[in-house]
């Protein structure tokens, strides 16, 4: 038997949380640097995986298969597609900035010396590095039911990350931020519970209807797919559409879909912006993952089905995220609702079932990862500083700290896709690929490009242009540490943006065998072009 | 005898201790009841033992008897320290039961 | 040599890269870099022409394969160039103007703390305007085609400190952008449609098209010019573009990026050729911007913004031009070389001006500056009798040939164009006779400290209105401004002739851009006369009012069109009121919706389930005779239910 590579990509992360919890209470910084270098023992891991990972190869490679509990079939089974693995690089990838960017954020307070016995910052690290070992535990599993337990319990390193953890108060009341903070933390626990709940029923459901039918219940992926195609396994057509929906509502709940979207905008805006980061770049990266992978290869007819009213839901979330994102009046919100409306984007390729939809798609949630980690951590920096999250706090940082400002103009610019940054070439993918099948989507989505440029340059207008407001004049510019975030997501935005095709080969197969799950090919061009 | 008239008397005895419980104010008298409750599911028990003609329903009834036994010495136990605290033996006194 | 091609669009990246990063240890030496990589990016350009000139005229298309930039499934999107003759007048046109530009800001931007990194942002330009005019596929355009704009947005922002400058950039980019959905679409529509968006496949094959496909295309790819080169509809960016500084209203608001919009169409030939509609539809912008933009330009006071209404005007020209077809698409191109020159030459004389006048731009406080600025003076008189067709200088040729074509279109529609292109260039010569007549000629106005402006809230008064007026002390420019200007100068007189001669410029481009001669109603002659009288009315209109009679350094009142006018015909207005106010009201509203309805329907749910539990908490009051009652009741209705169930 080979090495279980993918059990340690998860399992690194995860004792380094146990590890990293149990460091003495007085020695903080070492729990932090045990953090940093196990998050990045874990890329390395998560390099090696993306390496030994052939794009011609099986569907599923590095396949792992233990039996977990007999008596209901479920399996403990891994096997990753190059979807998979573009994810779990991100994760992998995005998590040591994360934890260099949060460095300070689970700090005693200034000027209070803690007890012997306080330890928020050991948890603080221990439950980002928990989060990390469930996600990629996620988008390795192939069986649903494991998939299942870990979709759900990274709610609750999440719910710690959110409710314990917040900005340093500054101007605000500590007991007011308290209360948001753990409103917001309640709030996004229980919407995902919600979901999860729902997709519960959904799984058992599927148990019933598998172990009906084949004689004996399964909840392995490929399993079911392979019987659904020899047409060994032929679900009722109301069943599978409720199970269906009963999949896709816990996914579209943690992508977030319109209109189920209104935790994320408090759960960011409350949380750190590394918390925010892990939220919006990683977390729900998981839900339009599993969309991909679960609902079209499960139920590709219910999909088929779905697929007008998912693209109109795509196409509202989209233009409503960009307008919202347009009346905020606080950085991280306004933030969050861009990537509800980029969130949109993801949902529509993968609706589109067109092979630019989908593949764009895919890189979409790689590349938003990148850029909104770029802009949410230097806003977490410009934040720290002036302990205010509202725009109007602002103005004429440009000429104070002129790195920071260049910093987060890239990181916008990212946001709002322009070429040469990875984002363009996923959101075009994107764009083109609903065209060919759905023009007027394609079109209605189009105008969200014109928004986004509304939205980010009026953030970075209002911010960092201008007469120098007195409360940012002694303002300190990029600290070393800081810069050692950015600098690095920035070229990746730039490489990414100017030759995709490492990312492009590992994907597009994948994204070939999930058209052939749905059964679609591409629409041919109207006319065959001299070539 | 016919020893249906067993169960009828046992089901008289439940009702009585029935009412007992509800009724009465004293905690002495509501144990009392509860006690008469048990007691007429013994006589039950052992009618349906005698009807069946097998000993599984007085076995259950030595059950219940040591079962009732514990209940008394915890019960009175109870009884006895709120009665001291309060200087009351009336259930409707104490309302400690919720949150 | 087709690696140069590369290489070409590498200096300036590379450029830009370095002076962006390279930190304060390049604030001594960054202008030097900027303009070195500049000029050896024009030099590979002049290697590549002389190596082109030595080839036949049908072999002279060079194309490069860089490397494969998109590849999913059947979109194949690549960096690969193609330099042909029309790439090649634009890169010459580029990184000539380009470098001259870069050379004069040297001087210009002396004493800004942060020319490093205006430098920086030029090569950027540089690079990406390289990019947009040499790609061979649409989707590396339209890279290139975004990359001008954050330059563009960089460079008229470059003095972020005034709100102004700022607001300007992001409203270039936004307005910009709306142009740039077009193009997107355009390129979703070609490859649903071809299954490419490379050039040479689609427009050889746009023929097999339907006409509504190829109309669609068309409208799509005028929506993304009209964005970029400043025409009616969306044409409200440039005049506050002109908040960046001069010399990027030179380069980038005059002689290259704003002209992108022609080449995409001249370029585009055959998608319009094959849809009818579209070419009326891209005459139509071209014939009311070039109108549009002269009325702007008459009003103006501020130097920089008649100057850049006179630029969408002429713009106007060059798209009526490439709306007409094969009898305008080489003397749009044409147009746009000869303006290149002069109006780059007319901002930088502009510049001049305001550099030796404490960067005062009301024209109002100018007035006779001939005598301080000599060198100024005359190239910005060369250039001034360029721009109005002054015959046997440069503008004289490209605008005579299009006003030409433009009757060449035939019936109403010919008498139509070609009178609205005879009307311009009458007001062009107005306003350009005004603008020279009240910088350079008259009193010197600029003595006097100014007076506040009575009750007119379009002209602003200026910073030094308030305090002490400091008596601006008109000088020559530094030798790193005026020799740019010279070269220009040269190029507006002799660049129109040159490319006349024989037809030569036509000769050139033919291969790769369609000519045929146009035959106008009339004969060329009388065109030509009608122009020249055209000319001479206009000139003599501005000296009327403004050469007989003493400029009034208040602006007057004036009539409801120069008001208008002075309002860029309310365009602002407009779009305030249509779309700035409505998009407002809806943000609110929907901020107000997602808080209430959205967020309050989940926020219900919670409260109705807390309030239920609440309800039912109450049952629970911890007497115990109240829970004996339930379990009795329990009971009971569990022994009825059970004898009811064996009832039935």
């Amino acid at each position: 038997m080979s090495f279980p590579l993918l059990t340690a990509v998860a399992a690194l992360p995860a004792i380094g949380a146990v590890a990293t919890a149990a460091v003495p209470a007085a020695r903080r910084t070492a729990a932090k640097w045990l953090a940093l270098a196990v998050s990045l023992a874990t890329l390395v891991l998560a390099a090696v995986v993306a390496f030994r990972f052939d794009p011609g190869g099986d569907r599923y490679q590095l396949t792992e298969s233990h039996a977990w509990i007999a008596d209901f079939g479920v399996r403990y089974e891994l096997g990753v597609d190059g979807i998979g693995v573009a994810l779990i690089a991100l994760t992998a990838l995005l998590v040591p900035f994360v934890v260099l960017a949060g460095w300070h954020d689970a700090d005693p307070l200034e000027g209070r010396t803690p007890d012997r016995r306080w330890r928020p910052t050991q948890g603080f690290f221990a439950l980002i590095l928990a989060v990390e070992a469930m996600v990629i535990i996620s988008f390795a599993a192939t069986d649903v039911f494991l998939f299942y337990v870990f979709f759900e319990a990274m709610l609750i390193p999440m719910y710690f990350l959110i409710g314990g953890f917040g900005d340093r108060a500054g101007a605000r009341d500590e007991d007011e931020a308290a209360k948001q903070r753990s409103y917001a933390a309640v709030k996004f626990l229980l919407y995902n519970l919600a979901g999860g709940l729902i997709m519960l029923a959904a799984v058992i459901g599927l148990y019933a209807v598998t172990a009906d039918q084949l004689g004996e219940g399964t909840f392995s992926l490929q399993a079911i797919v392979e019987a659904r195609q020899s047409g060994e396994l032929a679900m009722a057509q109301n069943t599978e559409r409720l199970l269906f929906l009963g999949f896709f509502l816990a996914f579209a709940v943690k992508a977030p879909l319109w209109p189920l979207h209104t935790w994320l905008p408090n759960a960011m805006g409350e949380s750190t912006a590394p918390v925010a980061v892990l939220i919006t770049a990683v977390v729900d990266k998981v839900g339009t993952f599993a969309m991909l992978r679960f609902c079209l290869g499960l139920f590709p007819e219910a999909s088929a089905w779905a697929t007008p009213v998912v693209l109109v839901l795509a196409l509202v979330s989209i233009i409503y995220g960009a307008l919202l994102a347009i009346g905020q009046r606080d950085i991280k919100r306004l933030i969050a609702y861009a990537s509800i409306s980029h969130f949109g984007f993801i949902i529509l390729g993968i609706f589109a079932m067109t092979s630019q939809g989908q593949g764009g798609a895919t890189l979409y949630m790689v590349n938003h990862g990148i850029s909104t980690a770029a802009l949410m951590l230097v806003a977490g920096f410009l934040i720290s500083r002036r302990g205010s999250r509202l725009i109007a706090d602002y103005g004429g940082v440009q000429k104070v700290a002129p790195v920071l400002a260049g910093t987060f103009l890239i990181g916008g610019l990212a946001t709002l896709s322009l070429p040469g940054l990875a984002p363009f070439v996923s959101e075009f993918l994107v764009l083109v690929g609903t065209f060919t099948r759905y023009p007027a989507a394609g079109i209605v989505a189009t105008f969200g490009i014109v928004l986004a440029a509304l939205y980010v340059l009026v953030l970075y207008q209002r911010t960092m242009t201008g007469p120098v407001r007195p409360e940012v004049e002694r303002m300190p510019d990029l600290r070393k540490r800081e810069l050692a975030v950015v600098a690095p997501l920035i070229v990746l935005l730039v490489f990414l943006g100017v030759f995709p095709k490492p990312l492009t080969d590992i994907v597009n197969p994948a994204v070939e065998h999930t058209l052939s799950d749905v059964q679609k090919t591409d629409p041919d061009p109207e006319v065959e072009a001299a070539k | 005898m016919n020893p249906v008239n067993y169960l009828y008397l046992a089901a008289l005895l439940f009702t009585i201790g029935a009412s007992g419980v509800l009724l009465r104010r004293n905690a002495i008298v509501v144990f009392m009841s509860v006690e008469l409750m048990l007691n007429a599911a013994n006589l039950a028990l052992v009618a349906f033992s005698r009807l069946h003609g097998n000993l599984d329903g007085q076995i259950i009834a030595f059950f219940t008897m040591v079962v009732a036994a514990a209940e008394v010495v915890v019960g009175l136990a109870i009884i006895v320290t709120i009665f001291r605290s309060r200087h009351s033996a009336s259930v409707d006194d104490a309302s400690l039961m919720k949150l | 040599m087709e690696t140069l091609i590369g290489l070409l669009v590498a200096a300036p990246l590379l450029g830009a890269a370095v002076l962006l990063c390279g930190g304060r240890r390049l604030d001594r030496t960054g202008h030097w870099i900027g303009t070195a990589l500049a000029a050896a990016s024009f030099v590979l350009g002049a290697v590549l022409f002389a190596d082109m000139l030595g080839r036949e005229a049908e072999d002279r298309t060079l194309s490069q394969h860089v490397f494969s930039w998109i590849p999913v499934g059947g979109f194949q999107a690549d960096v690969a160039f193609r330099l042909d003759q029309l790439s090649m007048t634009f890169v010459l046109l580029i990184t000539g103007v380009g470098t001259l530009i870069h050379v004069y800001s040297i001087g210009y931007m002396e004493h800004d703390e942060r020319r490093r990194r205006f430098f920086g942002y030029l090569n950027l330009f540089l690079a990406a305007m390289l990019l947009l005019v040499l790609a061979d596929n649409y989707l590396l355009l339209y890279a290139g085609w975004e990359g001008v704009g954050l330059a563009s947005y960089l460079l008229i922002g470059f003095w972020q400190h005034k709100p102004s400058a700022a607001t300007a950039a992001k409203k270039a980019f936004i307005v910009n952008r709306v142009g740039d959905i077009g193009l997107s679409i355009a390129i979703m529509i070609m490859f649903t449609t071809f299954g490419t968006f490379a050039f040479s496949p689609v427009l050889e094959s746009v023929g097999e098209t339907s006409e509504g496909t190829a109309t669609a295309i068309g409208l799509m790819l005028l929506l993304a010019a009209c964005g970029k080169s400043a025409q009616v509809p969306l044409q409200s960016w440039l005049g506050d573009a002109m908040e960046g500084p001069t010399p990027v209203s030179a380069l980038i608001h005059a002689a290259t990026m704003v002209t992108a919009g022609v080449y995409l169409i001249v370029r585009s030939g055959a998608i319009f050729d094959a849809a009818p509609a579209a070419q009326t539809a891209v005459v139509t912008v071209g014939a009311v911007t070039l109108l549009f933009g002269a009325i702007v330009g008459c009003a103006k006071d501020d130097i920089k913004k008649a100057l850049a209404g006179s630029t969408m005007s002429q713009i106007g020209y060059m798209v009526l031009a490439a709306g007409l077809g094969p009898i305008g698409y080489a003397f749009a191109i044409m147009h746009l070389v000869t303006h290149g020159f002069f109006k780059a030459g007319l901002f930088l004389g502009a510049g001049s001006v305001m550099h030796g006048m404490n960067d005062e731009v009301d024209m109002r406080r100018y007035g006779g500056l001939r005598k301080y600025m000599p060198i100024t003076f005359a190239t910005f008189g060369l250039g001034y009798l360029a721009i109005i067709g002054f015959p046997g200088l440069s503008g004289f040729f490209s605008k005579d040939k299009i006003i030409e074509a433009a009757f060449a279109k035939g019936g109403t529609e010919g008498w139509i164009l070609g009178g609205a292109a005879l009307l311009g260039a009458a007001i062009t010569a107005f306003y350009m006779t005004r603008v020279m007549l009240m910088t350079f000629f008259g009193e010197e106005r600029w003595r006097n400290a100014p007076t506040p402006s009575p009750k007119e809230p379009s002209v602003e008064p200026a910073a030094e209105t308030r305090g002490e007026y400091e008596v601006p002390h008109p000088h020559e420019s530094p030798r790193s401004m005026t020799i740019p200007m010279i070269v220009l100068a040269f190029g507006s007189v002799f660049a129109g002739g040159l490319f006349s001669w024989g037809e030569a410029f036509v000769h050139w481009l033919e291969p790769v851009v369609p000519f045929e001669h146009g035959h106008p109603p009339v004969s060329a002659l009388t065109v030509t006369s009608a122009t020249v009288v055209a000319l001479l009315i206009g000139v003599g209109a501005a000296w009327l009012q403004y050469g007989r009679k003493p400029v009034p350094a208040v602006a007057p009142r004036g009539s409801l069109l120069t008001r208008a006018a002075r309002r860029d015909l309310l365009q602002d207005d407009f779009n305030h009121v249509v779309l700035v106010k409505p998009g407002e009201y809806l943000t609110r509203g929907l901020v107000y919706l997602d808080h209430k309805v959205v967020d309050g329907a989940v926020n219900g749910t919670a409260a109705a389930v807390g309030g239920l539990s609440g309800r039912s908490r109450r049952i629970q009051n911890g007497y115990a005779r109240s829970y004996a009652v339930s379990m009795f009741g329990g009971a009971a209705i569990l022994v009825a239910a059970t004898l009811l169930m064996r009832a039935v």
